[in-house]
């Protein structure tokens, strides 16, 4: 995972709106990274950032009216943010796998989960029934499923909530995708099972060079998992740097409060830094740097002017204070 | 000190079974969830008892117990010198409802505990509304606005509806009717999971400056370890319906005893862990309906022996001086090994 490696994954100015009656808003505001082959990429923000917008826009299910506006996303040089949609289905599951919050609803209840894993991976690569069927076997087995043989034929509703969320994994992982987008992957899961699919994620990153883009509102998790963390604030990333970097040496104010804000087990505070008021709404971004009302250490400038992602310390940082 | 609330053996089982037609059909019998299952507790007067598990411990049952939303199926609840439920409960009406009014709740989800059709001053009034009918209309809004004050909104914001309102504003506005009679005790079931970080940052911190303000004692019920070590000055650990360890917070995190409090620790993710391999954590929470014998934690346990599947532990108070009660064969024993402590590398 040299950082001169070509890119796997390509994000380029990516703007996404939602036309509605009062106007566009827009929810994904001119967002540029690069995926390397293996690497984890974490997206961290509060509600309201646009950080699954952005996974969302990636796997090409941006529900209409929503669209994008402008930029471009390719995959391994290829462009994929303008394909006709049976392209993109095709792209979808065979080259980029999809991880979501809530297992239960990522599972069809009225197929077993062994005919779901064996349709995706007959849809994408060229197997008979019968290989398919091991492959599938062995992909349970994989994630870590006990008796996978066996549970291969229970439906969704007989699996627990950790046991589903690897099975939708190991669908991610059918087609043998270059990345996969996992967005809140272990949200709606209990800390003891949390871990464990932290655990297989990384292992799978490892042995299959696959590509990670983790969108979680957890900082921990992605301290524990990813390489490079980018936080998102009001649709745009206001700071992105390998992952100690940003968590122990953050420059945007933004990252800074949020760190703060976060209750440790490691170490014992009287107050946690609190950052006053809430994210703006889409419809009412403020001017110039949109961190600006909450921020403490704002001035002129700020209010008139967006700033740009510079280089700040070993992260980028897109705050004026950061200007040479 | 003294106790606030006294939890004795509390218990509650809620019948789960299918209809009796089902039930003569297909021959199954009554299926019983014990929910809460012999849960022993003292609050301290102004002080934090956090209740830390995972989904289906129990805990929030244990939250609702307390403020009398369930009936206890055995055990007894006692706050202050008045036994409020289960056996032998007061039939004072009048020593009951003063009971009552001391105790507060506040739930998680901001967006359903609030009535969207109502404006914000007539929420944070109903409880005064109902406690002093008499009160006029000019003293109920002096008030109002007191309490809206008080958790760090405008007065002006009363005539506002919930919708207006961020999550975390929904939140204060829940502290501001919780507080709106003068509690004593605040039961806080989940407060700020459904809030984003900054934001339940800003609650925790409202919440202790009231603790302090007005002298109040909280249970605060959690999934989140690291916010309960942030708020709690003890902490109780619950698994399948029963404390497991019970501790002063700084004696818990550093010295965990019980295995399953051990296990918790290890899994959860924190940001001085960067790259740091955690402890795989085996197994899951088995099925409330049909839970292990013995210890109900003995089928993850790397500890457990023929005891442990046979006799449930009773929660005693752990060897030397420690100021903490754990319920573990092999912890009073002494055959459990001193805890491999992670080197977290920053």
């Amino acid at each position: 995972m040299s950082p001169a490696a070509e890119p796997l994954l390509a994000v380029e100015g990516l703007r996404v709106e939602f036309p509605t009656r009062r106007g566009t808003l827009v929810a994904v505001h001119d967002v540029s990274f690069e995926i390397a082959p293996g690497e984890v990429l974490g997206v961290v923000g509060e509600s309201g950032a646009g950080k699954s917008i952005t996974g969302a826009a990636i796997i090409g299910l941006i529900d209409p009216p929503g669209r994008i506006a402008a930029g471009r996303i390719s995959l391994a040089g290829k462009r994929i943010d303008n394909l006709p949609y049976e392209a993109m289905r095709t792209v979808r599951g065979r080259e980029i796998g999809a991880v979501f919050q809530d297992p239960l609803t990522s599972l069809n209840p009225l197929y077993t989960v062994g005919r779901q894993l064996i349709e995706t991976i007959r849809t994408h690569l060229p197997m008979g029934e019968s290989e398919a069927h091991k492959r599938a076997v062995g992909l349970l087995e994989e994630v870590g499923i006990p008796a996978a043989a066996r549970r291969i034929d229970h439906y969704p509703h007989q699996f627990s909530g950790g046991m589903r969320q690897r099975v939708v994994i190991a669908l991610a992982l059918a087609a043998k995708p270059k990345l996969i987008v996992a967005d809140e992957p272990t949200t709606a899961l209990d800390v003891s099972i949390q871990a464990q699919i932290i655990e297989l994620l990384k292992r799978l990153c490892r042995d299959h060079g696959t590509a990670v883009m983790l969108v979680t509102h957890d900082m921990g998790v992605i301290a524990e998992t990813a390489h490079r963390v980018a936080v998102m604030y009001a649709g745009r990333i206001v700071e992105i740097g390998p992952v100690a970097d940003v968590i122990h040496r953050p420059q945007h104010p933004y990252t800074v409060g949020l760190m703060g804000s976060i209750p440790s087990i490691a170490e014992e505070r009287e107050r946690l830094t609190q950052i006053d008021g809430s994210m703006p709404r889409l419809t009412e971004i403020p001017s110039g740097c949109a961190f600006h009302p909450r921020c403490p250490h704002a001035f002129e400038r700020c209010r008139r002017e967006r700033p740009d992602l510079l280089a700040a310390g070993a992260t980028r940082a897109a705050c004026w204070l950061r200007a040479a | 000190m003294n106790s606030l609330l006294e939890v004795r053996n509390l218990a509650r089982y809620f019948d789960v079974s299918p209809p009796w037609l089902n039930r003569v059909l297909e021959r199954r019998g009554r299926a019983i969830l014990k929910a809460v299952d012999g849960v022993t507790l003292s609050i301290r007067k102004g002080e934090t008892l956090g209740l830390v598990g995972e989904s289906g411990c129990g805990k929030s049952t244990v939250a609702r117990l307390i403020v009398g939303l369930y009936a206890p199926s055995r055990g007894t609840i006692r706050y202050g010198d008045v036994a409020i439920a289960g056996e032998g409960a007061t039939t004072d009406a009048r020593a009951m409802r003063r009971a009552r009014r001391s105790m507060q709740m506040i739930f998680q989800d901001p967006y359903a505990s609030l009535n969207p059709r109502w404006r914000v001053a007539d929420i944070i009034a109903e409880p005064i509304r109902s406690q002093t009918p008499d009160m006029s209309k000019a003293q109920m809004a002096t008030r109002v606005a007191a309490l809206l004050a008080q958790v760090g909104l405008a007065a002006a914001d009363g005539v506002k509806y919930p919708h207006q309102f961020s999550g975390g504003q929904r939140q204060r506005i829940s502290i501001a009717r919780a507080l709106s009679t003068n509690p004593a005790f605040l039961v806080c079931d989940e407060p700020t999971s459904a809030l984003d970080v900054s934001v339940q940052a800003q609650v925790l911190n409202l919440m202790r400056d009231l603790q302090r303000a007005l002298g109040l004692t909280y249970l605060f019920i959690s999934h989140n370890l690291a916010v309960v070590h942030h708020i709690a000055d003890r902490v109780g650990v619950m698994y399948l319906g029963r404390i497991v360890e019970l501790a002063p917070t700084r004696e818990l995190f550093a010295n965990p005893q019980h295995p399953y409090t051990r296990m918790l620790l290890d899994a959860v993710p924190d940001l001085e862990m960067t790259g740091e391999a955690r402890t795989a954590v085996a197994g899951e929470v088995p099925n409330p309906l049909d839970p292990p014998t013995g210890c109900t934690f003995h089928p993850r346990c790397p500890y457990a022996n023929e005891r442990c599947r046979r006799d449930v532990p009773a929660l005693l108070r752990s060897g030397n001086d420690r100021d903490g009660e754990v319920a573990c064969h092999a912890v009073a024993e002494g055959r459990l090994p001193p805890r491999v402590v992670q080197v977290a590398l920053t």
